[in-house]
Formats: structure tokens, C-alpha cells, sequence
């Protein structure tokens, strides 16, 4: 087949993103110069980065072969660290119950509504290491702190997810309960707690999964658990335990992960 | 011209889907293949440009042996064949000009793919193609802003714009109102005797198949049974590609318009 | 779920029973409670806490907001600067992190990996960033580079790659095959197919993904300073260092702003590309 097509002469370039010149160009320009500013402006340590390979060539020096003779130290910080997921995943699942009620916006009156969603957003603005640090000077190091502050880590997730449970409940069922003459609290049980029961199984299986990750690393800042000993043997340039304990925190995740995914899956 | 010869497809361990089949399409002509849905059409539409590998035949074109060439080689050949889709099979997020252009990309630089730089010659007749199925309009709308019928010019004349040796198009108007189907069929007609592009139309619609083409092939259980012009498809040889198929799911001559929703199932 | 049994007989109205669950279902709920509650009481038997702490420990949090409130402005515009660090961490991390995680999750994605080898070394690549905490990936780089913003930068790009990474090879597995075959026909290679087919399909994705990751850093990059790799935590543990508690205060405040301010923006943008 063959055509000779005139030429028209007309051109065509892809249409820019962004239709205004000049807003284009101006977030062009705004975007390179916060690079280069945010980039400039950053406090970088060249001299000490410099020694940075040789550094690290001395680190993988040091961490190959991870070393498992301190084996007993890891499993007792893992055997913490699993204690502190349980107990906390149940405190937090106990605690977010009341307060899931209390912020949600067709259940609780308005003023309750109001300290319900505040707490939820406090507790999760913050990362759970900055309430570990908290919580380590109010009661001291150990796994005391560590459990608190995963209480509340699971409480802004837990809460907030059962609150908004809460808010699509199907009302016919409560009206049903209320109408054969129940008390209030009998229609949360009968009516509302049938309801929201799977979503909070769920919830708390992955709560479990997500406490164990973060138990990991709130021990950094004394707060029990894997990471107070893995902070130790970085502390004491003992980099062949850390890598092992590193390793061992990686496979319990991933076998965590998959026995979580696996059960909720199930239940869905 | 086309030469299709013992072509067999068997997908995994079934049995074959196409049967020694036997095909040829000379110079300028439109075929169109009907037959039930599941006979093989699709099927040997994708064998002759490989998006389905034939088990074991030659699929010859203008000379050219399809069925052994790999890598490089099957691109280049790939471009001399254009396919049209029932779906439309566009780039929804691009451009109306980025999915015609990428009808050319079998050509293009890897660069001035990248960088939507294409050559003058290319944006030319892009602009003559589309002004002639009545696009041109719509060069700067992303392809999903428009309607069924022009999605589908847009199909065409990505299509053309390979400068194909030949043009398949697999039920390219299933997805369409009646009229629109009209449409497209009309322009696929006329387009082949324009470019002087033989065509090959997988279609559900026999009114449509009569109408618009001068050969129709038909095909039951992966065979060729008939072939034969418009004129010759009586109704014993309708009988015999449909048999079986209830009436109503035909598509057939005497139908009215409800079979088309059928057809587009 | 629910379930009857229902005696046969004369006097079968009479005896009709009702319960919740079949009594299979029945002993399987009994088992499972009574695995949880040996977890629990195995976990507190055991566990290294010295109770009346714990007892203490709504009076020790009252008294240490006590002693924060109320809040010091002392010092707040070194505090502003350090906020403002940190946004750029994150913000400097999560650009670097975008543009390295795209062909990492090219490689680990089935359908568009060159080969085996490659498919591997992508999930390989992943699975390890992943399962390493950011703080973790802090500890690492602190060692090796030394305190400062550069290891908070590396650490923050090296967990998001894996989130990037893995959410986006997801994308790209789930895309519509119909264009990439309408690709292949015309004879594009399997680079082109991948301009032009691929990457418009997960573009949104890729934004939506990447603003949520920015969301998630800006939070990480505020615990980084606890472990020296810069940003707002280094002032915070100097105060707490110090017990200046008011300063506490206002840069737990703060950062509760930026937090919020943060969502809002992710929230925002994510809703204009989708
Ligand atoms: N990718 C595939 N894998 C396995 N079987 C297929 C595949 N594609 C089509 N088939 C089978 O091949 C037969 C012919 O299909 P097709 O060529 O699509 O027929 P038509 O286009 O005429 O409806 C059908 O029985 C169909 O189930
Ligand atoms: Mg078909």
C-alpha cells in the first residue's frame, strides 16, 4: 500500500501537563529551587561522610558471619518482644472498644465525640518511639514502657477504623433491639457489637502483626524487647549479632506477615 | 497476498482449535469470516500477526514466512500488519495523536518515542488519516473522553498509520450501537479501496458481512466450510456454519435489530 | 451460623432446641479462646515487668504533663528551623526514593521483568526493604556515615523503596493487557510497550503511592533524631535529656502540626490525581 499524504504543514506537540505557562513554569522553578535549597540547606557532614566506606567496609567486615552464639540473649529479647505484641494487642483491643463508641459520630454525643477523635488523633500523630521515649521516663525501662506504648499505637489504629465501622452500622437492627423495649447498653450488645465483631477480628490480627514489627524498635529507646538488645550489640560494635539479630527480626516479620495475611484471609 | 496454509492451533493439551486450515487472500480484497462464537476466528486472526503462536503451518505474507520469525525479525513483520479490536484496545490515559502516533512506533526511535518528537512526515498523516475518519478534532483529548464510534476510528487509524500490507480487524464493531457499526464498516470499505489494503473482518453480523464485502469465508470447529461471495451464503450454507446455534444468535439475514445486543455480548 | 436441632418425633415442637453455633463451630471457638488466654496469661506470667510500676504509671504521665505545662516558646525558632529540616528530609528521601523504586518494581513485577533472575533480585530487593524498620535502616547508616541528615535521608529512601517498590509492582501486574497487545501488534519493542502501555496505566498509582509514602516519612523522619540521624528528635531527646519538659511540650506540639498539616496535604493531592 502506498499514499503520498500532502503536507499540511501543521505541527503537534503533547499538550503540557499543566495548561498555564505560567503556573507550569512557576512550579517548575519552585520545585528545582526547594531541591536545591532543601539540599544546600541540610547540614551535611562531608568530612565525617568521607569516612563513610571505609567505615562500612569495616562494618560488613565485622557483621559477616552473623554470629548466633549469644543465641540465648536473642531468643529471650524475641520472647519479650512477642510477650510485649500480646499483651498490648489485648490491652489496645480492650481499651478501643469504649473509645471506637465514643468517636463515633451516630453513637456519642458531640461533646464526647470531640475528646474521642482528639485522642485518636494524638495517639496517632505521634510515632510510637517518641511515646516510648514518654513512657520510658514516666516508668523506667523495660518492657512496662513498651507495652504502653503499643497500647496506645493500637488504639489510634484500632479505634479509628472500628469507629468508622461503627458510623455504617445498618440502624434497622438497632431500631429493632431499642423497639422490644432494650436499655441502652443491652442495644450495643444485641444490636451494634454483632455487627462490628468481624471487622475488629480482623483488626486485631493485624494489630498483633503490626505490634510485633513495631515492638521490634521501640526497645531502641529502652523500651524492652528485640530492639534493646539489638541496640546493645550496635552500641558495643558487636555488628555480627546485630546483623544475626537483624536477620532473625526480618524472618519473624515476614513469617508473621504471612501467617496474618493467611487468617485474614480466611476470614474474609 | 496471504497464504495460509495446514494451519493447526491447539492451546495447551486441548484438542486443536484450528484444524489444518487452508486460506488465501489475494491483492485488494475484504473478506469477511463469521461462524458461531468460539469456531476459531479470533484465533486465526492472532496466528497470522503472532499474538497467538500457530501450533505447526505456514502463514505466508507477500512472500514472507510468519510462522518461524522471532525477536527483531517478527517486529518488523508485525508492522506490516495492522489490527483493529473489538475492544479498541486504546492507551486510555494518552492522547488521542500519542495512540494514533503509536502506530508508528514499530518505526520510530527509541528517543523520539519517549519524548513525543515525531517526525513531520508522521503528524502529517496522522492529520490527513484522522481528518478522514473525522477525528482531527479530537488530536489533544485523551482517548477515553470519547464515544465508542470514534474510540474505534482511533483503533483504524492507529491501524494505518503502520502502512500495513494487510488489515485484520476482530469484530471491530461488536462493541457498537447499529449505526455506529454502520459506521466503521462503511469506513473500513472504503479505506481498503482507497490505500488499496486487503482486509480480513472477523464479524458476528452476517447482514453487515453481506453487505460491506465481497467474500465470506465461514468457519465451524476450527474448519473452513464456506467460502464463497455474499450471493452464495443461501441459507443451507447458513444452516450448516450455524448449526445448532439457535436461530435468534445468528446474526442472520432475515434478523432483526435485537441480535445485534447478542452479538455484543 | 446459626443452627437448630431438631428432634424427630411426636413431640418434636416440644423439644426443639436453638443455639449460636453447630457444636463443631462451638468447640472451635472454646479452643481458640482458650488458645488466646494461655498467650495472655503465659505472656504476663512471664513477662520481666515489676507491676506496682504499672500501678504508678498514671501518676508518673500526670506529673510528667504536669511538669510540660505549660508549654516553652523558649527556643522556638530553633525549633522551627529543625521542623522545617525535617519536612526536607522526608520531603529530599521520599523524591530519590520515587525514582528509584520504579524500576525496581519494573523487575519485580511478573509481567514485565526481563527474566527469572531479575524477577528475583526485585522481590529480593524489596522483601529486604521492607522488613527492615526505618530506624533500623538509621542505626545502620549512623554507624556508617556517621550522626547527621544523610543518614536519616538514607534510611527514610532505603524502607520506602520497598513500599514504592512493591506497591507499584502490584500495579503493574494488574494492568490492562488489551493495549499492550494492541502494542505488540504494531511491533513496538519491549521497551516502547513499557512508555507507552505500562507506564500511563500505573501513572496513577505512582502518584497516589509515592504522596502516601511522603505522608508516612514525614511522620518516620521525626523519630530519626533519636537515633542521631537528624532532624527534629535530635532536639527532642536533647530536651528530654535535660528534663526541660515546657520545651518538650512545644516540640511534641509541633510536631502533632506537622503531622496534621501533612495528612491534610496527602489527603488533598492524592484526591486531585485519582
Ligand atoms: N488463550 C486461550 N487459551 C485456551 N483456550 C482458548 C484461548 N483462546 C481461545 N480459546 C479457545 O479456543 C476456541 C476458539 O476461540 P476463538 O478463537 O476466540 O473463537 P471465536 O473468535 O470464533 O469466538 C474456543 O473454544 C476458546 O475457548
Ligand atoms: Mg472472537
Amino acid at each position: 500500500m502506498s499514499s503520498t499524504v500532502q503536507t499540511t504543514g501543521r505541527t503537534w506537540k503533547k499538550p503540557p501537563f499543566i495548561a498555564n505557562p505560567v503556573l507550569r513554569w512557576g512550579l517548575l522553578i519552585a520545585v528545582v529551587g526547594y531541591v536545591w535549597w532543601a539540599v544546600t540547606s541540610l547540614p551535611f557532614d562531608w568530612e565525617r561522610i568521607q569516612d563513610g566506606v571505609p567505615r562500612a567496609i569495616r562494618i560488613f567486615k565485622g557483621a559477616f558471619p552473623p554470629s548466633f552464639i549469644r543465641g540465648e540473649l536473642l531468643f529471650d529479647g524475641f520472647m519479650e518482644s512477642i510477650k510485649i505484641a500480646i499483651v498490648s494487642t489485648l490491652l489496645g483491643l480492650a481499651l478501643s472498644i469504649p473509645i471506637a463508641f465514643a468517636s463515633a459520630s451516630n453513637i456519642a454525643p458531640k461533646w464526647l465525640y470531640t475528646i474521642g477523635r482528639g485522642f485518636i488523633i494524638v495517639a496517632r500523630s505521634f510515632h510510637p518511639v517518641i511515646v516510648a521515649i514518654l513512657f520510658v521516663k514516666a516508668v523506667g525501662f523495660g518492657p512496662l514502657a513498651g507495652i504502653l506504648t503499643l497500647t496506645i499505637y493500637s488504639i489510634g489504629f484500632v479505634a479509628k477504623m472500628l469507629a468508622e465501622r461503627i458510623e455504617e452500622i445498618d440502624w434497622g437492627q438497632v431500631e429493632a433491639v431499642r423497639a422490644a423495649g432494650a436499655p441502652t447498653f443491652v442495644t450495643l450488645l444485641y444490636a451494634v457489637i454483632p455487627q462490628i465483631m468481624p471487622r475488629q477480628i480482623g483488626l486485631s490480627i493485624y494489630q498483633l502483626d503490626s505490634n510485633l514489627r513495631a515492638s521490634a524498635i521501640v526497645g531502641i529507646v529502652g523500651a524492652g524487647g528485640i530492639g534493646s538488645t539489638l541496640l546493645n550489640a550496635f552500641g558495643r560494635y558487636d555488628y555480627d549479632f546485630a546483623l544475626a539479630i537483624t536477620l532473625c527480626i526480618i524472618g519473624v516479620i515476614l513469617v508473621s506477615e504471612a501467617i496474618s495475611g493467611r487468617i485474614r484471609r480466611n476470614l474474609w | 497476498m496471504l497464504r495460509i496454509k495446514e494451519l493447526v492451533k491447539r492451546y495447551g493439551e486441548e484438542k486443536a482449535v484450528l484444524k489444518n486450515l487452508n486460506l488465501e487472500v489475494p491483492g485488494e480484497s475484504v473478506v469477511s469470516i463469521i461462524g458461531a462464537s468460539g469456531a476459531g476466528k479470533s484465533t486465526l486472526l492472532r496466528c497470522i500477526n503472532r499474538l497467538v503462536e500457530p501450533s505447526s503451518g505456514s502463514i505466508e505474507l507477500n512472500g514472507t514466512e510468519l510462522t518461524k520469525l522471532e525477536g527483531k525479525a517478527l517486529r518488523l513483520a508485525r508492522r506490516r500488519i495492522g489490527m483493529v479490536f473489538q475492544g479498541f484496545n486504546l492507551i486510555d490515559r494518552l492522547t488521542v495523536m500519542e495512540n494514533v502516533q503509536s502506530g508508528r512506533l514499530g518505526y520510530l526511535p527509541a528517543w523520539r518515542a519517549v519524548t513525543r518528537n515525531y517526525p513531520q512526515e508522521d503528524i502529517d498523516r496522522a492529520f490527513h488519516l484522522m481528518e478522514r475518519v473525522g477525528i482531527a478534532h479530537y488530536a489533544n483529548k485523551r482517548a477515553d473522553e470519547l464515544s465508542g464510534g470514534e474510540r474505534q476510528r482511533v483503533g483504524v487509524v492507529r491501524a494505518l498509520m503502520q502502512e500495513p500490507e494487510i488489515l485484520l480487524a476482530d469484530e471491530p464493531t461488536a462493541s457498537l450501537d447499529p449505526k455506529t457499526s454502520r459506521q466503521i464498516m462503511e469506513l473500513l470499505r472504503a479505506l481498503a479501496s482507497e490505500l488499496h489494503l486487503p482486509v480480513l473482518i472477523n464479524i458476528h453480523n452476517v447482514n453487515e458481512a453481506k453487505e460491506y464485502t465481497q467474500r465470506i469465508v465461514g468457519m465451524r470447529f476450527g474448519r473452513i466450510i464456506f467460502d464463497g461471495e455474499p450471493t452464495d451464503l443461501n441459507n443451507d450454507a447458513m444452516d450448516e456454519i450455524y448449526a445448532g446455534v439457535p436461530a435468534e444468535e445468528r446474526g442472520g439475514a432475515e434478523s432483526s435489530t435485537h441480535l445485534r445486543e447478542v452479538a455484543a455480548r | 451460623m446459626v443452627a437448630t436441632t431438631q428432634p424427630t418425633g411426636p413431640d418434636a415442637i416440644a423439644h426443639r432446641e436453638w443455639s449460636r453455633y453447630t457444636s463443631k463451630e462451638r468447640w472451635r471457638r472454646y479452643g481458640l479462646m482458650a488458645l488466646v488466654a494461655l498467650a495472655v496469661v503465659w505472656s504476663l506470667s512471664t513477662i520481666n515487668v515489676i507491676w506496682p510500676w504499672l500501678w504508678d504509671a498514671p501518676q508518673q504521665m500526670g506529673d510528667l504533663f504536669g511538669r510540660m505545662f505549660p508549654p516553652s516558646l523558649e527556643g522556638w525558632k530553633d525549633i522551627a528551623w529543625t521542623l522545617l529540616e525535617t519536612v526536607n528530609i522526608a520531603t529530599i528521601a521520599t523524591f530519590f526514593a520515587v525514582f528509584l523504586s520504579l524500576p525496581i518494581a519494573l523487575i519485580a513485577a511478573q509481567n514485565t521483568t526481563p527474566n527469572r533472575f531479575t524477577l528475583w533480585l526485585g522481590r529480593f530487593i524489596l522483601v529486604s526493604s521492607r522488613s527492615v524498620n526505618t530506624i533500623i535502616w538509621a542505626l545502620l547508616f549512623v554507624a556508617v556515615f556517621g550522626p547527621g541528615v544523610l543518614a536519616g535521608i538514607l534510611a527514610i529512601i532505603f524502607r520506602s523503596i520497598g513500599f514504592l517498590g512493591k506497591l507499584l509492582g502490584e500495579a503493574i501486574e494488574e494492568i490492562d493487557r488489551a493495549p499492550i497487545e494492541a502494542l505488540e501488534s504494531v511491533g513496538a519493542s519491549r521497551f516502547k510497550i513499557l512508555v507507552y502501555g505500562v507506564i500511563p496505566q500505573v501513572m496513577p498509582t505512582f502518584f497516589a503511592v509515592s504522596i502516601l509514602r511522603w505522608d508516612i516519612n514525614l511522620r518516620e523522619s521525626t523519630v530519626l533524631g533519636l537515633v542521631g540521624a537528624g532532624g527534629i528528635g535530635i532536639i527532642l531527646q536533647g530536651a528530654i535529656d535535660t528534663f526541660a519538659w515546657q520545651t518538650v511540650a512545644t516540640i511534641l506540639l509541633a510536631i502533632i502540626g506537622l503531622v496534621i498539616i501533612g495528612e491534610a496535604i496527602s489527603a488533598y493531592l492524592r484526591k486531585k490525581v485519582i
